[in-house]
């Protein structure tokens, strides 16, 4: 069993690929994992993707709500990318709405997303100038 | 009923709640259930599992394969001897947790079955079992 | 019952051939399901089986020793549902042998009537559960293949269409029952991560009647389709159904929703980023 689950940096943006069936401990170690990889990068945006998780219960559920909110916070954006229907649909029935996560149907359009989100932001720093 | 195993599948520590996953995975797959329902299955062991390893102090799943003349189900059964709930209805509120939990648990993993039954009382333990069908 | 298990394991011809000849008598291989040679076989190779599980007495069904059996019988069974058999013709086949089985037991145990007559009990009750088992399997078989078909011709009921590049359309026709309205949006959500569609129109103009049920499943559906990061219009909510909707109380805030499906793939392509425009001068 792997102890934590390698983030990939791609410049601005820090890519995580969940491919293992995780047990709590090591999504806990990701959110802090994710935590200090954002500080210490200065990164602008997270991709999370989820393509090959074929359960997310609400424990990850959660997990996913918390890296979204905690990297807002440090001012980067996360995008939620590639999940499977059956897994849409059974959150759905769980009651989960992962309000505030945005989504993406795939890594490409989760790029396009993030990008265009950082630009928005330049812009507006920009104006206020 | 027929019980696929007569070992009980122990539930103490987080490595057992992705095993559960795993294992009952497995029987859906095996007992060709559709993908939505496998992950409905699947997702419902995965809380009623941490549930018993996170407020139960551990306890053990069992697995059982039913046929009802041409109907074929999955039933589970997670027991534990904890604390047991003092309030059913409220831990079957959606959002209510008693620490740290967003309190879908129980009544998510009802939503998520068929049929769903709970035996618990402070001091008696708990035994959630729930069932889905092809 | 041993004089049975004997007869059995002796695997005597003359059974095979009693028992053939009474299927042949029956015209039970006409109609060309079988030729004579395949179930000829298949009579042979279940006597084998059936000697094979008689080493200790009569055949044990459910426990290990007769697997081999139970699968030979299940076969046959699959094999008759699949070429359109009937359940009588699948029984037959194997209460036939209680015939020329029972002759055998007549010869072998002549003078003695209650033991014939206990003999006779026991081999008539194991090739009832034979028989029994043959058509529950049979049953079975037979509704795999209605079911699979079924399936199809909903497929085939209600496509998804691609409208525009990133736009899928779902026009859904006739009356919705709960298990076809699932088995629906699972396929359109799943046609949305193979086309990786960002707009997905669910049409229902040609639903008459949409209970809380349905209505329940639609919004599920839209908000799993959002979950996956896509989106979803409703269109051809015709004022009946309008009615009904907010009746029953159902919330459709935050659902976008269009009159008609002309209305809904405007709304699409202007979200997708898309503007149409006439050219000045063209005749049509």
């Amino acid at each position: 069993m792997i102890d934590r689950i390698p983030i990939l940096q791609i410049g601005d943006f820090l890519l995580i690929t969940i491919q293992v069936d995780m047990h709590d401990q090591l999504a806990l170690t990701l959110q802090d994992d994710l935590t200090s990889r954002i500080e210490k990068t200065g990164a602008r945006g997270v991709l999370l993707d989820i393509s090959t998780l074929d359960v997310v219960d609400s424990f990850i559920g959660r997990m996913i709500s918390n890296i979204s909110a905690v990297a807002s916070v440090l001012s980067a954006n996360t995008v939620v990318v590639g999940m499977q229907p059956a897994v849409a649909i059974t959150l759905v029935e769980l009651g989960l709405s992962l309000p505030g996560v945005q989504t993406a149907l795939n890594a490409e359009r989760g790029m396009e997303l993030l990008r265009a989100a950082m630009d928005k932001e330049a812009a507006g720093d920009a104006v206020g100038q | 009923m027929q019980l696929v195993s007569d070992a009980r599948i122990e539930l103490s520590s987080e490595p057992d709640i992705v095993r559960a996953r795993q294992l009952v995975r497995k029987l859906a797959q095996d007992s060709r259930f559709s993908l939505v329902d496998q992950t409905k299955l699947v997702t419902a062991a995965s809380e009623l599992a941490r549930n018993t390893v996170k407020h139960g102090g551990g306890g053990y799943m069992e697995m059982e394969l039913l046929a009802d003349g041409d109907r074929h189900g999955i039933r589970l059964c997670f027991v534990d001897e904890g604390p047991g709930i003092a309030d059913l209805d409220q831990a079957m509120t959606d959002g209510w947790t008693s620490g740290g939990g967003l309190g879908l648990g129980l009544s998510g993993s009802k939503r998520l079955s068929n049929e769903f039954d709970i035996q618990s009382a402070p001091g008696a333990g708990t035994r959630v079992s729930i069932t889905r069908w092809k | 019952m041993q004089k049975t298990a004997e007869i059995l394991r002796s695997a005597d011809t003359t059974l095979f051939d009693g028992w053939v000849a009474d299927l042949q008598a029956g015209g039970w291989g006409d109609g060309g399901r079988f030729s004579e040679t395949d179930w000829r076989n298949q009579a042979g190779e279940f006597l084998k089986l059936l000697a094979a599980a008689s080493q200790d007495g009569l055949p044990d069904l459910d426990g290990s020793g007769g697997t081999a059996l139970r699968n030979n019988l299940e076969t046959l069974s699959r094999t008759m549902a699949m070429r359109g058999a009937t359940s009588a013709q699948t029984a037959t086949f194997v209460f036939s042998l209680k015939k020329p089985l029972f002759a055998h037991l007549q010869k072998a145990i002549p003078g003695d009537a209650t033991r014939l007559a206990d003999e006779m009990w026991a081999a008539n009750g194991l090739i009832d559960r034979l028989g029994l088992h043959a058509v529950s399997t049979f049953q079975k078989s037979r509704e795999e293949i209605i079911n699979r078909q079924q399936e199809e011709m909903l497929e085939l009921s209600t496509p998804v269409v691609k409208l525009w590049d990133g736009v899928l359309a779902l026009p859904m026709i006739g009356t919705l029952d709960s298990a076809r309205t699932q088995i629906v949006m699972e396929s359109l959500l799943q046609r949305i991560v193979e086309t990786g569609s960002t707009i997905a129109i669910i049409d229902i103009t040609g639903v008459p009647t949409v209970d809380t049920l349905v209505a329940q499943h639609l919004l599920k559906t839209v908000t799993a389709i959002r979950l996956m990061g896509a989106d979803c219009i409703i269109s051809g909510i015709r004022p009946q159904i309008a009615q009904t909707i907010v009746h029953l109380g159902i919330d459709l805030t935050g659902i976008s929703t269009k009159a008609s499906l002309a209305d809904a793939l405007t709304l699409a392509l202007k979200r997708s980023g898309y503007t149409v425009q006439k050219q000045a001068g063209a005749t049509p």
